[in-house]
């Protein structure tokens, strides 16, 4: 196999394996931290997608690194004000189990 | 990228292994804490792979805003909540397994295979602009992208305001309806669960 650099194909299927591992930890996790970290392995994997769109589809106004940026910033406020809401839950319910996180289940 | 294409392959190799086992390592341990620390981990590793991709600026961002504030702060959260507790088994857990590592390896079969079949329009690598995506990006956020730059930094501070606001304890020592003096106890320390027992 002779190449000239790292085929596109590879980063997506990378970054799809990344999304799904977090969608699997989000479904099956009961410690709330470890939801969190999944929801940051998630947007990791949206990341990986853009830089590898921005750097071979886009290489030239490369866009993508821009949005990068953008979800970037967006993920250290969610991770904040989720580690906070986290914080008062424990507070409130003396635990960090989601099954008992019930109250807005109908 | 200057390094030869067998180099590439090599690093580009070793860091997804490093992303992929290490994510599975964050979702799979029984310990938390180790958790937290794979995933710094991972979140190295993918900024390895954003120097693979020629955005060393992105890449230093993803180490800086990753490694060194959320995992600094989800490892601060694990050592506040950090209490050996036993979680309540729930009797459907094995249909819930099942149910939903189908749904992921279903979704993960659907991506890659878009990913495969897709004919993709790469663009021409000569027109790479290379190590100066710096540059390029410093000019997107003071020009086109100036609205999403500002409007990021007034979301950073609402949500600075908002996190010191749920997470600060009340300090009042007056009830505020009754009157009587609050218990300045550690919430946490009481041993009434308050909403717990509901089931």
């Amino acid at each position: 196999m002779n190449l000239e650099s790292i085929p596109l194909q590879a980063f997506l299927i990378v970054s799809s394996a990344l999304f799904c591992i977090g969608i699997w930890g989000l479904l099956n996790s009961r410690n709330a931290v470890r939801v969190l970290m999944s929801i940051e392995l998630m947007l990791n994997a949206v990341n990986i997608n853009l830089m590898a769109f921005s750097s071979y589809i886009d290489n030239n106004l490369i866009q993508g690194q821009v949005f990068t940026i953008f979800v970037i910033t967006v993920a250290a406020a969610e991770a904040a004000v989720g580690l906070a809401i986290l914080l008062s839950l424990y507070r409130n319910r003396v635990t960090v189990d989601m099954e008992s996180f019930n109250l807005l289940k109908w | 990228m200057s390094i030869a294409i067998t180099t590439q392959f090599i690093c580009f190799t070793v860091l997804s292994l490093v992303v992929i086992i290490g994510a599975l390592g964050v979702v799979l341990l029984e310990s938390i804490v180790y958790s937290a620390f794979l995933l710094g981990g991972v979140f190295m590793s993918v900024a390895g792979l954003y120097l693979l991709l020629n955005a060393s600026f992105v890449a230093a961002a993803q180490v800086l805003v990753y490694v060194g504030a959320v995992n600094v702060l989800i490892i601060f959260a694990i050592m506040l909540v950090n209490k050996k507790e036993d979680f309540k088994p729930i009797n459907d857990i094995k249909s819930r397994r099942i149910i939903s590592t189908s749904i992921c390896l279903t979704l993960l079969t659907l991506l890659i295979r878009v990913d495969l079949t897709n004919v993709w329009s790469l663009s021409n690598p000569q027109n790479s602009i290379g190590e100066e995506s710096t540059i390029r990006i410093g000019e997107h956020l003071f020009s086109d992208y100036l609205l999403p730059f500002e409007v990021a930094s007034v979301l950073l501070l609402m949500a600075m305001i908002g996190a010191i606001v749920l997470a600060r304890r009340d300090v009042m020592n007056k009830d505020i309806s009754t009157g009587l003096p609050v218990d300045q106890e550690l919430i946490e320390k009481s041993s009434e669960p308050l909403l717990t027992n509901k089931n």
